[in-house]
């Protein structure tokens, strides 16, 4: 019984002795392939919000167009600079949790205290931006009108300029009263109503000459199409219902999918940004009561480091398939 | 541990470096999008296109060489987790993205009209 005298031996497998199958300690080796199941799981994902890209790729939203949001420069659109931001504060992170771990190897308490804290306060500051830009997202800034076959008239001015239906849109004396449960007969309530009417977009429509219509469609430019204004008020016909921002049913930048995959694919990030946090904040009370120092190995900071750089790994593509290509 | 750890902060600033010169370079054309890059493409990306995707891939492999250490494993784990990735990955883009070009062109070739 070979197999039960090894214990005795003192050679033990997976234990911290040297008999370690691919070199690597068993949690190290398990966060590893934790890691490699979790990357498939997000390549799914962005896979996914490929395809439906593919299917739709005449009409999908320009990414520029859609973030442009910035601290304290409202109405004034900066895309890419926020995202710039917070790419940069995950990246800032994992330098210092690659930093602590550097520590770690070094049984440098202190330092690993240091660093840490910094990991924890990063990944904090990153958790909070995103909750900004979902914030913008979900409140939408010009609005737009949904045709009866579902496709998404936006308004421009002569120069191209995007319009807000706030800008233009006529206010007529008609009272529409929100469904709401306490009202309703059995259990009966509605989404939250649109600031103006289809009627009074129309209105406002014909009121004011110098607006035309843009349409989701991309044109040889990678510019979306301006229809002229004849086109514009025939197509406005058709109009259905007035969106303003956005949530899972519909939104006002354009294909229905994009903001789909953009609460699921950011919000799962974002989940997992906010677990490792709370992973780090976990191992940095026990790096300040000492336990690792007593184990004589800070190899818990190392794993817990291998899945706090995997999530910001995770962020770089996501930048790169929302925010850039 | 198997093998000795030598500190390498210098290594690790190095590749801080890195990382952000590449997203400072991708930010800049993302904002400006030079025409010349935007409008050609190269097997059916445009060439920025292609300039985001390679830039990704090198942070990737900073991210995973450098900060979780992965060029100081054994090459046996290195492969194990690497290539099953890749070929997954790519496996997985390829269906999928012919897939969807394929419907895309149902759509817009066929009589009918599914969204006016």
């Amino acid at each position: 019984m070979s197999t039960v005298t090894t214990a005795n031996s003192g050679e033990k497998v997976w234990g911290g002795g040297d008999n370690q199958p691919l070199g690597a300690d068993y949690g190290k080796l398990m966060m590893w392939f934790f890691i490699l199941s979790d990357a498939l799981t997000f390549s799914g994902f962005l896979a996914a919000y490929g395809f439906s890209r593919f299917k739709f790729i005449e009409t999908w939203p320009l990414a520029d167009e859609v973030f442009t949001h910035f601290p304290f420069m409202h109405g004034n659109p900066q895309p890419m600079l926020y995202v710039a931001f917070m790419t940069f504060v995950l990246i800032f992170s994992s330098v210092t949790m690659v930093l602590a771990v550097d520590a770690g190897h070094e049984m440098k308490k202190d330092k690993v205290v240091v660093y840490l804290f910094l990991t924890i306060i990063g990944g904090l500051i990153f958790v909070g931006s995103q909750a900004w830009e979902w914030k913008n997202f979900i409140k939408g800034e010009y609005g737009a009108v949904e045709t009866k076959g579902g496709s998404l008239l936006q308004f421009v001015d002569t120069d191209g300029k995007r319009v807000a239906l706030a800008d233009f849109a006529a206010t007529l004396p008609e009272y529409r009263e929100q469904l709401e449960r306490n009202k309703g007969k059995w259990f009966m309530e509605e989404a939250t109503l649109p600031s103006y009417s289809v009627a009074e977009v129309q209105a406002g429509f014909k009121a004011h000459p110098n607006i035309l219509v843009r349409t989701e469609t991309i044109d040889a430019n990678k510019k979306k199409t301006v229809l002229s204004r004849s086109e514009s008020e025939s197509r406005l016909k058709d109009a259905s219902l007035v969106v303003e921002g956005a949530n899972l049913t519909r939104n006002e930048y354009g294909s229905k999918l994009f903001a789909d995959f953009f609460f699921f694919i950011t919000g799962f990030h974002g989940f997992h940004v906010f677990s490792g946090v709370v992973i780090n904040i976990i191992i940095f009370f026990n790096v300040l009561l000492g336990t690792y120092e007593k184990r004589k190995s800070y190899e818990m900071v190392e794993k817990v480091g291998l899945y706090w750089h995997f999530v910001d790994l995770v962020w770089v593509f996501v930048f790169t398939v929302f925010y850039l290509v | 541990m198997s093998h000795a750890h030598v500190s390498n902060t210098k290594r690790i600033w190095t590749v801080f470096g890195y990382l952000s010169v590449i997203t400072i370079v991708e930010v800049i054309l993302g904002i400006i999008k030079p025409e010349i890059l935007h409008n050609n493409s190269l097997l059916g990306l445009n060439l920025l296109n292609w300039i985001f995707i390679i830039l990704t891939g090198v942070k990737a492999y900073y991210i995973v060489y450098a900060f979780m250490h992965m060029e100081g494993e054994k090459s046996a784990l290195r492969h194990a987790v690497i290539w099953p990735l890749i070929f997954l990955v790519a496996y997985l883009l390829f269906i999928l993205l012919v897939e969807g070009n394929y419907v895309f062109e149902v759509f817009k070739n066929s009589t009918i009209k599914w969204n006016f």
